[in-house]
């Protein structure tokens, strides 16, 4: 019955798919923070860029950024992100299109979870003489990370399944070998099913575990 | 300057400021050279790459505007098809029978689940295997097909959450006049709960949109993406000013959106003769991240509620939220 499936690296495409999402995952976390911190920061012109900056990368298509990445930088402006050879090249460029994309969202879920610290405690950081790095950095960011645990685990889950966008650029991963295998076998609703089950795997438990986690660190108030 | 994250700033502070606002300019101009610089280079800022697009309608007419159709097609169709797809998932999720909730819960957790574009090459397989559908006609079969199942379980989700925003006494209230359930539901509660979901229903419109842009990737789906494609390929290599543009118009088109959302959500909050209970924005994103079952969707949604009131809430609560939100 899973005869078809020799001579196709399924595994492997689903491991591409993993280390898109996890590197992924860090930059946009920390560019997304910076971005945050720029929003809510005293500095008029940091704010703005950082409004600017959500405003115009959440309302562009993931598809065009990543597209980009590849004929724009690095086809036409010859960038290529210190890697040699296509498939590394145009991996390199899907994870900074997805940073791009994700830290947007990221930056507006932080930004939530800033919103929700009491204002006492920004106060009374302020009161005992703390400037606003500080404020940020010992205070408020600890306290807003615990709250923000689930929707940012919407983001994470989002991500894990918009890598596949980078199939559009040719690197191999889930759904470029779905499309290549549904167009050369013929058991299409098997393969389907296999593909739909792999993402299922991907998201079910990372939305259960940091469910879990985003419970057990919220801070009861 | 009344922010809660800082003092008011004294004579040091706003020269800090100052050099701070210096510093990062002097940054964000570094890289705007570095990338005139490169542009330059390569080219890409000639003017005979832009002409296309200023004089003459030619780019426009040929390439961009069917595009845009095309995209706007898509997802007028999709919006439409799931709409009333998803209010019936949603609603039979509320069911009070196990055997209609539980099967609708599935449905809507896998299909949640799964990237659109996996569900459209699912599309495009079945079409052309499966039905006389012609290949011309098969993108936008794909692409719609893709974005309706998608879309389908994201609204079944905001029409819950719509659904259970209202506050309870409007149900009470019609099992208090002895309104049977099918009744309660489609005289008193679905047409409040539409008007809560107005705004979040126009925030998904922009994630259709967005999405669309994957059939004319992956999928040769003649869209405004694909426009700029053609129109790199057959104004000599203009690459980054077909990118341009079209990145532009889909900035314009989903900023205008959004910002529809944002007006007519502040209006429902503000509302004098509404419950106040609204689906926002923020509820459209918490709901299209979340892949499973039904608790975490909910508290998914009950995350931004607590917090900040902004998925549900009465005018008074949405009211003290705005001001925390105004003051961090």
């Amino acid at each position: 019955m899973f005869d078809f499936l020799e001579g196709y690296d399924l595994l492997g495409a689903f491991w591409v798919t993993i280390k898109l999402t996890l590197l992924s995952a860090v930059g946009s976390l920390i560019w997304g923070t910076v971005l945050a911190a720029l929003r809510v920061g005293p500095v008029p012109l940091m704010r703005g860029f950082g409004t600017a900056y959500v405003n115009i990368v959440r309302n562009i298509p993931l598809t065009v950024i990543i597209l980009f990445t590849s004929l724009g930088l690095n086809q036409t402006l010859g960038i290529s992100l210190g890697a040699h050879g296509f498939s590394h090249i145009n991996f390199r460029l899907a994870v900074l299109g997805l940073i791009v994309y994700t830290s947007a969202f990221v930056c507006e879920a932080v930004r939530s979870g800033i919103n929700t610290v009491p204002v006492g405690q920004a106060e009374a950081a302020r009161a005992i003489g703390l400037n606003f790095t500080q404020v940020l950095r010992l205070v408020v960011l600890p306290q807003a990370f615990r709250s923000v645990v689930g929707p940012l685990t919407n983001v994470l889950i989002a991500l894990t399944k918009n890598t596949t966008v980078a199939a559009a650029i040719g690197v191999a991963e889930a759904a470029a070998l779905m499309k290549d295998m549904v167009e050369n076998e013929a058991q299409l609703l098997l393969i389907s099913a296999i593909f739909a089950f792999g993402f299922v795997v991907l998201t079910l438990p990372t939305g259960l575990i940091l469910g879990w986690v985003g419970k057990k660190v919220a801070v009861k108030r | 300057m009344s922010s809660v994250l800082y003092d008011a700033q004294g004579p040091r502070a706003k020269r800090r400021n100052i050099l701070l606002t210096v510093v990062f300019f002097a940054l964000l101009l570094a890289l705007l050279w570095w990338v005139y610089q490169g542009l330059n280079d390569k080219g890409q800022l000639e003017w005979a790459k832009w002409k296309p697009f200023f004089s003459g309608s030619e780019a426009w007419t040929t390439y961009i505007l069917p595009g845009l159709k095309n995209t706007l097609i898509a997802a007028a169709l999709s919006m439409v098809i799931a709409l009333p797809l998803g209010a019936v998932f949603g609603i039979a999720r509320l069911s009070d029978h196990v055997w209609v909730r539980v099967p609708a819960a599935i449905v809507v957790e896998f299909f949640r689940a799964i990237p659109v574009l996996i569900l459209m090459i699912f599309g495009v397989a079945l079409y052309s295997q499966y039905t006389s559908v012609s290949s011309d006609d098969r993108p936008l079969y794909a692409v719609v097909t893709g974005l309706v199942l998608y879309n389908a379980s994201v609204l079944a989700e905001i029409v819950r959450a719509g659904i259970l925003a209202l506050p309870k006494g409007q149900t009470e209230a019609a099992q208090a006049i002895g309104l049977r359930k099918t009744q309660t539901m489609t005289s008193v509660l679905l047409p409040q709960a539409v008007t809560a979901m107005l705004p979040a229903i126009v925030s998904q419109l922009v994630v259709i949109v967005k999405d669309t842009a994957l059939g004319g990737a992956v999928l040769t789906f003649p869209d405004l993406l694909s426009s700029a494609n053609t129109m790199s390929s057959y104004y000599g290599a203009n690459t980054i000013a077909s990118f341009t543009v079209v990145a532009v118009i889909f900035i314009v088109l989903n900023f205008s959106l959004t910002s529809f959302a944002g007006w007519l959500e502040g209006r429902l909050r503000r509302g004098k003769k509404s419950t106040g209970a609204v689906v926002g924005a923020e509820a459209v994103e918490d709901i299209a991240g979340t892949a499973h079952t039904g608790a975490a969707g909910t508290t998914g949604a009950a995350g931004t509620a607590d917090g900040t009131a902004k998925t549900s809430g009465t005018p008074g609560a949405s009211g003290t939220s705005g001001t925390d939100k105004a003051a961090l």
